[in-house]
C-alpha cells in the first residue's frame, strides 16, 4: 500500500482545482518514448506475507558463519541494552525530527554524541553525523575546498592507505564539483606513504590520511599531517573511532592536528546488517565550523534560564542558504547515532579501550598462527591495530571457498588492490581462542 | 528608520558605497538590510588582494535566521576588510554606515549612474514599505 494519505475525493478536488482530469495528465509533457512502465529486475509487488517468507529464506542462506572479514566494517559485541534502548518509541526515528526542539531528549542524545566524538577525535566540534564513512570523506573534501580558500586547485591528495571504496564514493559525489583525487606514492615494504617520493608544489587543497590504513597498518600520521600543512593543505584524518581508544586522536596528529576528521561510526554499536545502515562521523576545528555540513546541536538556556538543546548554526543549511548551503545533507543517521551514544555510554572510555586491546590481541594470535603455515607471510612490515594483510603463495579465491565449507569467512580478498595474492584478516573481541585456532587449522588444511 | 547619510551611494541590493579621498571605495550594507536580517552573528569576509566583479559575491552576512550575500557594486580589488567584524559582527547592526563597514575596494573607475543617490534609495525604501 503506498503511503499516500489522500482519499480519492481529496485527489479529485485537487485535480479539479488546477483544471486537470487525471494524475496521469500531469505527466503529459514527458514524451511516451522516455517512459518505462516497469523497472528491470524489480519484480511485481508482493504481499506482506510473501515478503516475510522471502526474507526468512534469504536470511537462512546467510547462516551464522565465523567471520574474520573487516575491511571497513567490523563485527563487535553489542550489549543487548543498546538496541533495547535505541528502539524505544521515544528514540525510534531514522532522522533528526522535524520541529527538532520539541524533541529535547533526541537533541540531548545528539549533543552527548557530539561531545563523545569530539573527545575521541580530539577536535572541537562535531556534527550530528552523516550517512556513512565514505560519503563523509566526500563531505570533508568539499568542506576543505570551502574553508581552505587560499587554494584554488581543487586537488585532494590521498594517502595510499585510504579505503579505495571511499575514493570511489568521494569521486562520484565531488568529482563533478571540480574536485580531483590523486593517490600519493606507496612504500611497497610498509604499504604506507613513501615519504621520499612525496610530490612538492602540487598546491593541494587537502591531504587525506587514514589511520589505521585500509590494509590495517599504522601510518606515520604526525609526519604526514605536518607535510600536508607545509604544502598549505588541510589535513583530513579518517580514523576507526574504536581505535582512538588506544591510538593518538587526529586532533593531536603532528604539530597542529588535522583540520577535519571523518570516518565510519559502525564499530560503535551498529550491527553489520548486510552493509547498512551505518553512520559517518565528522569533527573539525572550531574555526572551520561554518563550513561544516550537516546538523549541529547546541546547548542553550530558555527564557526561564533552564538548560535546553537546539539546532544551531543553521544558516549553513539548505532550508536557509538554499543553493549556497554547505551541503544538501540536512539530516543525520539519527537512529544509528542513538545506538552509538548508548554503546559508548555503556562501555565508557575504559570499555572501548578494552575492546580495542582485545581485538588487537586476537588479531595478533590469528596472524601468528597463519604465518606459521608455509606459503603465508605478512604483506607489509608495519605496526597494525586489529587487521593485517597477508601474502599468499597461491590464489585467494579457491582457499576462501574451501574454508567457507567449514562455515568460516576467512578474510577479505585483497588481491585486486594489492596487485598480488593477498588477504586482509581481522579478529575482533568477539572471537574466542578456539574460534581463531579453528580458522588457522582450516587454512592449514586448505594449504596442505 | 534612521535618516540616510547624504554622502553615500546605494544599490538595489541594499549596499552602500563611500568614495574615499584616495580613489578607493568603502562598502557596507544599509541600516534597512541590517534591520531586516536581524542581529548579525557572523560575517564571511573576502581575502585582501582578491579581485571581485561588479555584481559578484563579495561577503556573506549571517544572522540567527538568515544568511545573505553581499555583492560588489563595482569591480575592483579588495584593499582592506573590516577584521573587527570577525569578533564583533553586530557592529553592522549598531553602526551600519560607520564601524560596520565591510570591505574597501581599489577600483578602476566608478559609473555613478549604475548606483542610487540617497533620494533614489529612500524612494526604493518607501516603495518597499507600501
Amino acid at each position: 500500500m503506498p503511503f499516500i494519505p489522500h482519499t480519492e475525493k481529496d485527489t479529485r478536488e485537487m485535480l479539479a482545482a488546477i483544471g486537470v482530469d487525471s494524475i496521469e495528465d500531469l505527466f503529459d509533457e514527458i514524451p511516451a518514448e522516455l517512459r518505462i512502465d516497469h523497472l528491470q529486475g524489480v519484480p511485481e509487488a508482493l504481499s506482506e506475507m510473501e515478503v516475510s517468507r522471502l526474507m526468512r529464506e534469504r536470511a537462512r542462506m546467510d547462516g551464522s558463519p565465523l567471520c574474520f572479514i573487516g575491511a571497513g566494517a567490523y563485527e563487535h559485541h553489542i550489549p543487548t541494552a543498546v538496541w533495547d534502548i535505541a528502539t524505544r518509541g521515544e528514540f525510534y526515528s531514522a532522522y533528526t525530527p522535524y520541529q527538532a526542539e520539541a524533541s529535547q531528549g533526541t537533541l540531548q542524545t545528539i549533543y552527548e554524541y557530539q561531545t563523545m566524538i569530539t573527545g575521541l577525535t580530539g577536535l572541537d566540534v562535531s556534527n550530528a553525523s552523516l550517512y556513512d564513512g565514505a560519503s563523509g570523506l566526500a563531505e570533508a573534501a568539499l568542506m576543505a575546498v570551502r574553508a581552505n580558500r587560499r587554494v584554488k586547485s581543487g586537488l585532494i591528495l590521498l594517502a595510499p592507505g585510504v579505503n579505495p571504496v571511499y575514493e570511489h564514493v568521494a569521486e562520484a559525489i565531488a568529482g563533478s564539483q571540480g574536485l580531483t583525487f590523486e593517490w600519493l606514492p606507496k612504500d611497497a615494504k610498509t604499504g604506507n606513504v613513501a615519504f621520499d617520493e612525496l610530490p612538492e608544489g602540487k598546491d593541494p587543497v587537502a591531504v587525506v590520511i587514514q589511520q589505521p590504513t585500509f590494509p590495517g597498518t599504522l601510518e606515520d600520521v604526525d609526519r604526514l599531517t605536518d607535510w600536508a600543512h607545509e604544502q598549505g593543505a588541510f589535513a583530513i584524518g579518517i580514523a576507526n573511532p574504536l581505535s582512538l581508544a588506544l591510538l593518538k586522536a587526529p586532533g593531536n596528529w603532528g604539530e597542529q592536528g588535522v583540520d577535519i576528521a571523518c570516518g565510519e561510526g559502525q564499530p560503535l554499536g551498529v550491527p553489520l546488517s548486510s552493509g547498512g545502515p551505518y553512520f559517518g562521523y565528522m569533527t573539525c576545528k572550531q574555526k572551520h565550523v561554518r563550513q561544516m555540513p550537516g546538523r549541529i546541536v547546541g546547548r542553550t538556556t530558555d527564557l526561564d534560564g533552564k538548560p535546553g538543546f537546539a539546532l544551531t548554526l543553521q544558516a549553513r543549511e539548505q532550508h536557509i542558504r538554499r543553493s549556497k548551503a554547505t551541503s544538501n545533507i540536512c539530516t543525520n543517521q539519527g537512529l544509528m547515532v542513538t545506538a552509538a551514544t548508548i554503546y559508548m555510554s555503556l562501555l565508557g572510555f575504559e570499555g572501548l579501550a578494552t575492546v580495542a586491546r582485545k581485538s588487537h590481541e586476537n588479531t595478533t594470535r590469528l596472524v601468528e598462527g597463519l604465518c606459521a603455515i608455509d606459503g603465508i607471510e605478512r604483506l607489509y612490515d608495519a605496526p597494525y591495530f586489529h587487521e593485517v594483510a597477508l601474502k599468499f603463495d597461491r590464489p585467494i579465491a579457491p582457499l576462501l571457498a574451501s574454508i567457507a565449507e567449514k562455515n568460516i569467512l576467512g578474510g577479505f580478498d585483497l588481491s585486486e588492490s594489492a596487485g598480488s595474492d593477498a588477504l586482509l584478516v581481522c579478529a575482533t573481541e568477539t572471537k574466542t581462542d578456539a574460534d581463531i585456532d579453528a580458522c588457522i587449522a582450516a587454512f592449514a588444511e586448505a594449504m596442505a | 528608520m534612521s535618516e540616510l547619510p547624504g554622502d553615500l551611494l546605494y544599490t538595489n541590493d541594499h549596499e552602500w558605497l563611500r568614495r574615499e579621498d584616495d580613489g578607493s571605495v568603502t562598502i557596507g550594507i544599509t541600516d534597512h538590510a541590517a534591520t531586516a536580517l536581524g542581529d548579525l552573528v557572523y560575517v564571511e569576509l573576502p581575502e585582501v588582494g582578491q579581485d571581485v566583479e561588479a555584481g559578484g559575491e563579495m561577503a556573506v552576512v549571517e544572522s540567527v535566521k538568515a544568511a545573505s550575500d553581499v555583492y560588489a557594486p563595482v569591480a575592483g580589488s579588495v584593499a582592506a576588510v573590516n577584521e573587527e567584524l570577525s569578533d564583533d559582527p553586530e557592529k553592522i547592526n549598531a553602526d551600519p554606515y560607520g564601524d560596520g563597514w565591510i570591505v574597501r575596494l581599489e577600483i578602476e573607475g566608478l559609473d555613478e549612474s549604475e548606483l542610487m543617490s540617497p533620494d533614489a534609495y529612500q524612494q526604493l525604501l518607501d516603495e518597499l514599505d507600501d
